[in-house]
């Protein structure tokens, strides 16, 4: 036991090292400096159409499995189960693909730790769908375009660790994507490629749809599963890790949409294949979700490692008014560090170097903010969307992210003492790291990302405010 | 078996939950001990055994970590992270009190980013923490108080008191018992896990999200539970307070006493809180062996009881045949020439639920020198077989603390639940954490677990007894390794009693017969009072109603008050003398009343229902003119010419040892083993048995007041209001 549990934290500790800074003492987190560009490939993008995983993200084509299996789908699966768990597992291995979630944890290893010797307990794999993080809409184009994809994922991830039954918890949002889900689910089980002896290769394996109520928080794994298991959403102490004990006492592996949804094209096509995208220990191709001031906001398949820059120009149709009207952009969805412009124009979309630019890819959401933007009441909002989301169990989220909620509606007026954005960063340092969940942590990083980067904006605020209304009620206490 | 209200702690059936720390000798004997493992805290190094978490190793090198939502006999929350401390090659701190140690792990409980974590937890928990420690209740023993001192910063930066201020919560009304200042709330939620664990109460929880997560009972409820007065203490903060306690005192003006506590019949051990010879308030004090640390609603809150209906003047009944104040003297000497007059075969004397081993002696020495026999309890139990020869049959032999070790209890006849509070709070931490099962023959009452239930027919125990019953308890009783059988005191009232003991007794032995482990003691006798016990041990017959029968012309109460002796039943010519401390049923019949001392106001010895001899220490004096009961029997004695021989306390005590060494064995508990030997004698007492097995406190409402004490308390009467009241609310 206490082996297996030494190997489960082993992972966790490198999974904690990708998340990004979290040692909470040092502001620059030089993590994979080790990154080196594999021999020979310096350009990376545009993807290739012949290289697309996600052939209807666009849902022009039928999303049913007439049209799915015309796509490819579903193709030849049960020689891919008949292959067995290993073959699996390592293929994943080979292809490097890192969980689509936000932490990047590699996702064979995440496999692999189910396949410990069996003491009895059925084991289960439960999809995330729960994509709340703000700017991030990429599983709901997976779900209601192609959800074939995602079923015929949960069977083989399903196969390579052994497990029972696949949960996948919806967004209570997401009506349309759970209603195309169960259709397909229920269209796979009528053709017999889940249920009993799926795709006729002996193994049964069943696909359950939870539809969760839309709290933000259920996306955290844990409390994902606590809110299958009916009770409140409220994250779990971990260890024990939910390989170990998860949903309803068994081990349990829990991955994002897009991660499922990647893998019976990895195993068809060949770890390798994948692995030929990005950079080293970035590998694969991802879906980017591009978001504000550009021309045409979209969701895109592209290669791991694109610049940011060709992302939004080539997809996007550039920022509102061109690259020089860019302010800032936030790369990974909304709990990641904003980079300045100077940064974005030669930052590449991948986790290390993402890491290295003191932000992280986190879903790939990448908002863009040009010079239009309040950046300090953007970053306010997003403060409030994390203080209404905290589940209010452990006290640094509970109440350090409302108290930092109350200082940045401040900072926007600027009715406050410069001396106050040290203390804003001292508070946000104090939760980060501090909580059970990364909850804390995803509210502490936007307001990190502005101080970093904007303290002159703040500062000229306060200026102003102290200016035309005298000096802030805060400037008592100093 | 699924626990609904634990399956947050059984889902996290691993290193983190670790058993609680109590004595287990049974436990331990099963399995082998796994290596330990060697943990350096603070560079010291201490070896525990594997799943141990990092607060328990660091407490072990003498190291505490700060904490607030952990409690080491609740399951592991984690949420207050007041317990962060950096552990090597981690790369952000770690909750102690959920971190399992690992080998050759290194924490750092004094480091700077260790100090930092516990300082920025604890200026978070004082952002929204109305800082009213002048008016609040719970100052000078509040964990945020003294954690605060301790792991604080010494300044605030909270600029935003000057803009939007402090969070604010309304209180919730939770019954007579416990007044809730929800502001206060820090939300370690061990209220809640109190209630669903231990009380076996899901009704506490949390609503809301974020700043704006409460704890409460969802709807407007009062919490209806025997051990609600447990969460006052376990709140480490002033948002649980006691409401009789309210704005009464500091706990630095107080007196604290070190007593025991003679409600129920387990003897829990209690602090008792006086300033200015009034008692102030009850708290548990922890004996692993019988309370832990908890205590029942009725122990705790019924002292307000100690200060009404109290008898503090000796009285007689004048010639209008009313009760008036008298002096010592007269009153005395009116007892003495009513015991001397009375033919010694006339003279019966009772010994109260309450009434102590030293004036139980004192009483039963006079009457035998003045040449009577006729020293009774007010309890029944069966004289027939062994009858109370040997202690074995009216003790809870298995002892409290093992009933937690069994894997199987039945239950006959007694509502635990109400009987013995705590009793029941360790068959329900059976149930939960070891899937112990019970078994309950009786009316369908609310254990607050799951059981089976048998029925309610006394003919079951005789089936089971034979060995003829195809109830599945009789297959879950042969298997079971360590069953547990507990019968009702109350069951014994009846004309089957006899006979029902005897099959239990039969049945506890053929099951004692197939153990492995030949010490475990299967038999059990739940006493209903605290006095019973002393009183059988010293040689009380019990049962007034043969004596009762034959015409007594005197009738000595000791504190007896439980209606069993009424004037009804009484010779006209009869005397009645009553010596205790509560104008209750006993004092409503007297002719001579003597006014005795509670158990708070005298030094005195009680036996729990296992045996175990306590003392009580006195933290008052006696109210007017009341005297310590031994010492008004010794008074009389001298002038009925009979004097007794001793002259203090320690006299007293030696007379007990000479009786039985167990009654001065302060702590202990003697091993009964005469259990074939008491089924051989009972043998011939076994007949048909049809009736049916009542028990007669049912609901919650009927256990507040059982006793002169409690039914002299306010807060008590209050307690049952409310519960009536709540059960006309439709949640």
């Amino acid at each position: 036991m206490a082996g297996a549990l030494a190997r489960v934290i082993q992972g966790t500790k490198s999974h904690l090292g990708i998340v990004a800074p979290l040692t909470g003492v040092s502001n620059v987190p030089v993590r994979y400096q080790q990154t080196q560009t594999s021999p020979g490939k310096t350009k990376y993008g545009p993807l290739a159409d012949a290289d697309r995983i996600f052939t209807n993200l666009y849902g022009r084509h039928e999303w049913r499995l007439k049209g799915a299996m015309a796509r490819g789908d579903w193709y030849l699966t049960k020689n891919i189960l008949l292959k067995g768990t290993d073959w699996i597992v390592n293929e994943l291995k080979t292809s490097g693909l890192r969980g689509r979630g936000g932490a990047g944890f590699p996702t064979g290893m995440k496999w692999s730790f189910m396949n410990k010797p069996s003491d009895g307990r059925p084991k289960y794999l439960v999809v995330n769908a729960d994509e709340g993080e703000p700017g991030t809409c990429k599983d709901r184009e997976i779900m209601r375009h192609d959800p074939h994809k995602l079923i015929e994922g949960c069977l083989i991830a399903g196969k390579a660790m052994g497990a029972q039954a696949a949960y996948i918890y919806i967004r209570g949002e997401f009506y349309n994507e759970a209603s195309n889900l169960q259709v397909a689910i229920a269209e796979a089980y009528q053709a017999g490629l889940i249920g009993k002896n799926a795709c006729g290769s002996g193994y049964d394996f069943d696909v359950y749809v939870h539809r969760g109520a839309g709290a933000y928080i259920c996306g955290e794994e844990t409390a994902l599963i606590e809110s299958i298991e009916g009770k409140q959403g409220k994250p779990r102490l971990k260890p024990p890790f939910p390989a170990d004990v998860g949903l309803f006492g068994c081990p349990t592996t829990v991955n994002n949409v897009e991660t499922i949804a990647v893998a019976p094209t990895i195993c068809r096509r060949g770890g390798k294949w994948f692995a030929s995208f990005g950079r080293t220990r970035n590998s694969g191709t991802k879906l980017f979700n591009i978001s504000g001031h550009v021309n045409t906001p979209c969701t895109v398949e592209e290669e791991m490692s694109i610049p940011l820059k060709e992302l939004i120009e080539r997809h996007a149709g550039g920022v509102c008014g061109g690259w020089d009207n860019l302010l800032a952009i936030i790369p990974g969805g909304s709990s990641t560090p904003l980079i300045p412009k100077d940064v974005c124009a030669t930052v590449l979309m991948d986790f290390d170097a993402l890491v290295a630019a003191q932000t992280s890819l986190g879903t790939a959401a990448i908002i863009v903010m040009d010079r239009s933007t309040d950046i300090v009441k953007a970053i306010a909002r997003l403060i409030m969307f994390y203080k209404h989301e905290s589940c209010g169990q452990c006290t640094p989220c509970r109440e350090g992210v409302s108290w930092m909620n109350k200082i940045i509606y401040r900072f926007v007026e600027g009715n406050a003492s410069p001396k106050e954005i040290d203390m804003l960063w001292e508070i946000s340092k104090q939760i980060e790291g501090h909580t059970i969940c990364a909850l804390g942590d995803g509210a502490a990083w936007p307001v990190q990302g502005l101080i970093r980067h904007f303290r002159p904006e703040l500062e000229r605020r306060m200026a102003a405010y102290a200016a035309t209304c005298g000096p802030s009620k805060a400037e008592r206490l100093y | 078996m699924l626990r609904q209200p634990l399956t947050r702690a059984l889902a996290l059936g691993s290193p983190t939950r670790l058993a609680p720390v109590t004595t287990r000798r049974y436990a331990e004997q099963a399995q082998a001990q796994p290596e330990k493992v060697e943990v350096f805290i603070d560079d010291q190094p201490v070896h525990v055994l594997p799943g141990t978490t990092v607060l328990q190793a660091a407490a072990l090198a003498g190291v505490e970590i700060p904490r607030f939502c952990y409690h080491e006999r609740l399951a592991v929350a984690g949420n207050c992270r007041m317990c962060l401390v950096e552990v090597e090659k981690s790369p952000k701190p770690v909750a102690a009190c959920a971190m399992p140690v690992m080998k050759g792990m290194r924490v750092k409980t004094n480091s700077d980013l260790t100090k930092k974590a516990r300082e920025g937890v604890m200026e978070f928990l004082l952002v929204n923490h109305p800082l009213d420690c002048p008016i609040c209740d719970q100052g000078g023993e509040c964990d945020l108080q003294d954690q605060s001192m301790a792991f604080g910063s010494d300044r605030s930066r909270f600029t935003d008191i000057h803009f939007s201020g402090k969070r604010a919560v309304e209180d919730k009304d939770v019954g007579p018992l416990i007044k809730t200042i929800m502001t206060r709330c820090i939300h370690c939620t061990r209220c809640i896990r109190f209630a669903s664990e231990v009380a076996g109460v899901d009704d506490f929880g949390t609503t809301g999200r974020g700043t704006d997560m409460q704890v409460g009972t969802y709807v407007e409820k009062m919490l209806l539970s025997e051990l609600s007065g447990n969460i006052i203490d376990l709140c480490p903060v002033g948002a649980l307070t006691s409401k009789p306690y309210s704005f009464a005192a500091r706990p630095w003006e107080t007196r604290r006493i070190d007593s025991v506590d003679v409600l129920d019949p387990l003897g829990s051990n209690i602090v008792v809180a006086t300033r200015t010879n009034e008692v102030l308030r009850i708290l548990p004090r922890t004996n692993e062996e019988i309370n832990e640390e908890w205590l029942s609603d009725k122990s705790r809150f019924a002292c307000d009881g100690l200060k009404r209906q109290r008898l503090v003047t000796p009285m007689l009944k004048d010639s209008r045949g009313n009760l008036t104040p008298v002096e010592w003297e007269d009153a005395v000497v009116a007892a003495a020439s009513a015991l001397r007059d009375c033919p010694p075969d006339k003279i019966l004397a009772v010994g109260g639920e309450m009434a102590d081993a030293e004036s139980l002696v004192a009483l039963k020495d006079l009457v035998n020198r003045l040449g009577g026999e006729n020293v009774c309890t007010e309890q029944y139990f069966p004289m027939e077989g062994a009858g109370t020869d040997l202690r074995s049959s009216y003790l809870l032999n298995t002892k409290i603390a093992n009933v937690e070790d069994a894997d199987f209890v039945l239950l006959i006849g007694t509502n635990v639940r109400f009987e013995a509070p705590l009793l029941n709070a360790r068959i329900r931490k059976a149930f939960i954490h070891k899937e112990t099962d019970v078994a309950f023959i009786g009316p369908k009452v609310d254990l607050t677990y799951e059981y089976m239930h048998v029925g309610d027919s006394a003919s079951l125990v005789k089936d089971l007894a034979s060995g003829t019953s195809g109830h599945e308890v009789m297959k879950r009783l042969q298997s079971a390794k360590r069953p547990v059988v507990i019968l009702g005191a109350d069951q014994l009232k009846t004309k089957e009693g006899a006979a029902l003991l005897s099959y239990t007794q039969e049945l506890a032995s053929k099951l004692q017969e197939n153990l492995q482990e030949k010490d475990w003691k299967v038999l059990n006798v739940l006493q209903r009072t605290t006095g019973q016990v002393a009183a059988l041990d010293i040689g009380y017959k019990p049962g007034v109603g043969p004596v009762l029968a034959s015409g007594p012309k005197l009738v000595y109460l000791l504190g007896a008050d439980a209606g069993v002796v009424t004037r009804e039943a009484l010779p006209k010519d009869v005397t009645v003398i009553y010596q205790g401390h509560h104008g209750d049923q006993g004092a409503s019949i007297a002719d001579i009343v003597l006014p005795g001392a509670a158990y708070t106001e005298k030094r005195a010895t009680y036996v729990n229902a296992e045996g175990r001899a306590q003392q009580t220490l006195p933290a008052v004096t006696p109210p007017g003119k009341a005297r310590e009961d031994w010492k008004i029997i010794r008074a009389l004695s001298e002038v009925c010419g009979e004097g007794l021989p001793y002259d203090n306390l320690d006299e007293v005590r030696s007379r007990l040892a000479e009786i039985s060494p167990a009654l001065v064995a302060y702590g202990n508990v003697q091993g009964n083993n005469y259990f074939a030997q008491a089924l051989a004698l009972a043998k011939s007492v076994q007949r048909p048995v049809s009736g049916k097995l009542d028990v007669q406190l049912k609901q919650l409402e009927d256990f507040f007041m059982t006793d002169p004490i409690s039914r002299a308390s306010p807060t008590m009467a209050k307690c049952v209001q409310a519960v009536l009241k709540q059960k006309q609310s439709p949640y």
